[in-house]
């Protein structure tokens, strides 16, 4: 099990090695080091799920050293191997494996080869801190050291002025969630005067009661910080936008691993959720709320990418709909089935990309099967696992949240239509997407195939999208409240209808584009909800209104600061002597000597009258 | 000590007087040269009233002190004049007012 400490180590070493050679080495060393580490890190992870299982012990910990010591606060570098630390680990090294190797061949052709593996190197282990601590002090270093990767990365373009852009507005956006979160620790510091998870977690239980109104504050703050890392709304506006990265960014950090953090942190700190109705309410409805505004918004797309963005959007909507109704392992579930075939669509749409040399608009593509197999197949396979077709990993993993959503006491009826209609929603954008991009005429020719480090990957990805909810997840039923998937029985009825959902949405998505999109950006343009939509529900608008105009406004009025008015008095006044002395300095010896004469007679005549 | 005494009121206006003339003569020459000429002036009026102020209260002190003015005025001359020399080489030129670069 102490293997276990190589698995960030690993990624760190490989980031020091190309951080420290400033890009002096080859494209090939690059290459083995920057997918090596994180290859073997995901071996040695498997290693340790092997031993894990094999085990008795529920939990292992691993202390590396003491971090600080100070009066009592004794945050120590330790690791807290449990069942869901493992799921997240193996997905973060596994699928981060995998597009490590698959960025190997994307980012060939780029400019900052090293610069790219090295960023990307970081931020694995970064995550891996963030998962693997056993700290929330630990925790919350990861948390902000995956969002600098995330700034880093969404601006790795940095020549257009644009992607700058895109990379502050993410690392402000989600700055706004991490104050919240910070101010969380805060006050769980102050109340229980330890961040250590399970001393946090036991001194909750024992020390408040139910509903108590401290620890809802707490709960939603924590919660704060989740939506702004996981782009759930009100937080949501920078994801859309973190799409200029390159593509495997986007698959790695702002599909797969990053994005899901904010469910991994409400897992984790399950308990203080438990004690609190209201907070655990407030994610179910942030949850359900992001993930139908997201599914909406992914309907009108023009963006390959930002289908995909809003997508992501909405899957995490339903990871965090599932923790807030109590499906706590089946949002751990589907954040797994997610990682697979949304790391999936993304690498495939990747591939698409780079084949029509960075077009990203959908409605310039088509007809792209016969070119393109490989692809087209992987992201049919995607595609299947999103919309959750029976028989693929998302269908296993979003069945089960949306039929946990039905037994929500008072609401559940609510929403469960809500999030079923999403899910309809989601397999219609989806089948839209597919027909775009790979169905009717043929718009822009591609060029180029993919090497084989892009194809295996692919290849991996797909078995994964398809296989990877066929054996359910054991692994985190003893960590959370719920104690596996196995969610009790439902009417039959509503397993029929839940599973029937995404085929009805496939067949209403195949009349609706199945003869590709004709006339639809012309529809799009001209109609008030389609650029409603488009825009993402206006929330830019509404945030540059609310937040951002008025800033300026106020940045603008105190530019000409009128306090500065007195101390510039100050200046003038001091000028103006300067000025005044000055110009008695002639430089003319004759008037130094008359003028110290006087002087010197003046004083002279003092001192007789005065004494 | 034979002889008329002359009152010390006499002498110390001689030393102004002389005093006034160098000043003047400092003031309103614009040749090097003649202002330190006009400066020896000045420290000879000095001197002639230390040692008067000497003789008046029969102390050797305004004798010392004359001396140390006279070794002033030797080396104040002598420095001065190496100036002037300096002057003279670079300015060709010895007006005063010619040499007014440092002003405000």
């Amino acid at each position: 099990m102490s293997l276990i400490a190589w698995v960030p180590a690993l990624p760190l070493i490989g980031f020091l090695i190309l951080f420290l050679t400033e890009g002096r080495l080859g494209r090939v060393p690059v290459a083995i080091v920057g997918a090596g580490s994180v290859g073997v890190a995901a071996l040695l992870t498997f290693a340790v799920i092997a031993e894990f299982a094999g085990g008795e012990e529920a939990v292992y910990v691993y202390t590396l050293w003491q971090w600080i010591d100070v009066g009592g606060f004794a945050p120590a570098i330790r690791l807290y191997v449990d069942g869901l630390a493992l799921v997240m680990t193996g997905v973060i090294t596994g699928v981060g494996f995998l597009i490590h190797l698959y960025a190997t061949g994307y980012m060939w052709a780029e400019a900052g080869y090293s610069r790219f593996f090295a960023y990307m190197n970081l931020f694995v282990f970064a995550m891996l801190m963030l998962v693997l601590g056993d700290n929330l002090l630990v925790l919350y270093l990861g948390w902000e050291g995956v969002g600098l990767c995330s700034y880093l990365l969404i601006g790795f373009f940095h020549e257009e002025a644009e992607n700058g852009y895109a990379a502050r507005k993410a690392f402000v956006v989600t700055r706004v969630g991490d104050t919240a979160m910070a101010l969380g620790l805060f006050l769980l510091f102050r109340e229980l005067g330890s961040l250590e998870i399970q001393a946090v977690l036991d001194g909750a239980r024992s020390a408040w009661p139910e509903g108590s109104s401290l620890n809802t504050a707490i709960a939603l703050l924590l919660l704060g910080g989740a939506v702004g890392k996981s782009a759930q709304v009100p937080l949501q506006t920078w994801l859309p936008d973190a799409m200029a990265g390159p593509t495997p960014v986007s698959a790695l950090i702002h599909a797969a691993t990053m994005v899901t953090a904010g469910v991994y942190l409400i897992a984790r700190t399950h308990d203080l959720f438990l004690l609190s109705d209201t907070a655990q309410m407030a994610v179910a409805v942030v949850g359900l709320v992001t993930l139908f505004v997201a599914a909406c918004s992914a309907m009108t797309q023009r963006d390959l990418k930002r289908i995909l963005a809003y997508s992501t959007m909405s899957q995490i909507g339903y990871m965090f709909f599932a923790l807030g109704v109590g499906a706590w392992s089946a949002g751990i579930f589907h954040l797994m089935t997610h990682a697979f075939f949304k790391a999936l669509l993304f690498l495939s749409a990747g591939s698409v990309i780079l084949a029509l040399h960075h077009e990203q608009d959908v409605f310039k593509m088509g007809g792209l099967r016969k070119a393109l197999p490989v692809p087209f197949a992987c992201m049919l396979a995607g595609s299947a696992a999103l919309a959750a077709l029976p028989l693929t990993s998302g269908f296993y993993s979003k069945d089960l949240i949306l039929l946990a959503s039905f037994e929500e006491a008072g609401v559940g009826p609510l929403f469960w239509a809500v999030a079923s209609a999403a899910a309809l929603l989601t397999a219609i954008y989806t089948t839209r997407m597919v027909f775009l991009v790979f169905f009717g005429e043929t718009r822009t020719e591609p060029h180029g195939h993919d090497t084989w480090n892009m194809t295996a990957p692919l290849l991996v990805l797909v078995l994964l999208s398809i296989g990877g909810g066929w054996f359910g997840l054991d692994a985190v039923s003893g960590v959370l409240p719920d104690g596996g998937l196995e969610g009790g029985t439902h009417a039959s009825w509503l397993v029929w209808a839940t599973a029937a959902v995404p085929i009805i949405g496939v067949g209403l998505g195949y009349t609706l584009y199945g003869r590709g999109a004709i006339g639809e950006p012309k529809r799009l343009d001209g109609s008030g909800l389609g650029r409603f939509l488009l825009n993402g529900w206006n929330f830019d608008e509404l945030y540059d209104a609310i937040f951002v105009r008025p800033f300026v406004w106020l940045a603008n009025a105190c530019r000409n600061e009128p306090l500065d008015g007195l101390y510039n008095f100050v200046v003038s006044l001091s000028r103006w002597g300067h000025a005044a002395f000055a110009h008695t300095q002639t430089g003319q010896l004759r008037w130094y000597a008359t003028t110290m004469g006087l002087g010197i007679a003046v004083v002279l005549l003092l001192a007789v009258v005065v004494l | 000590m034979t002889g008329v005494a002359i009152p010390l009121d006499h002498v110390l206006l001689l030393a102004a007087t002389l005093f006034l003339i160098g000043l003047t003569g400092v003031l309103v020459r614009r040749n090097v040269i003649f202002m330190l000429m006009s400066l020896e002036i000045m420290l000879n009026a000095c001197g002639l009233a230390f040692v008067v102020a000497g003789a008046r209260w029969a102390e050797a002190d305004g004798q010392i002190m004359y001396m140390l003015v006279l070794s002033l005025a030797a080396a104040e001359a002598a420095l001065a004049l190496g100036l002037i020399l300096q002057m003279e080489r670079r300015f060709r030129n010895l007006d005063i007012d010619a040499l007014s670069e440092l002003r405000g």
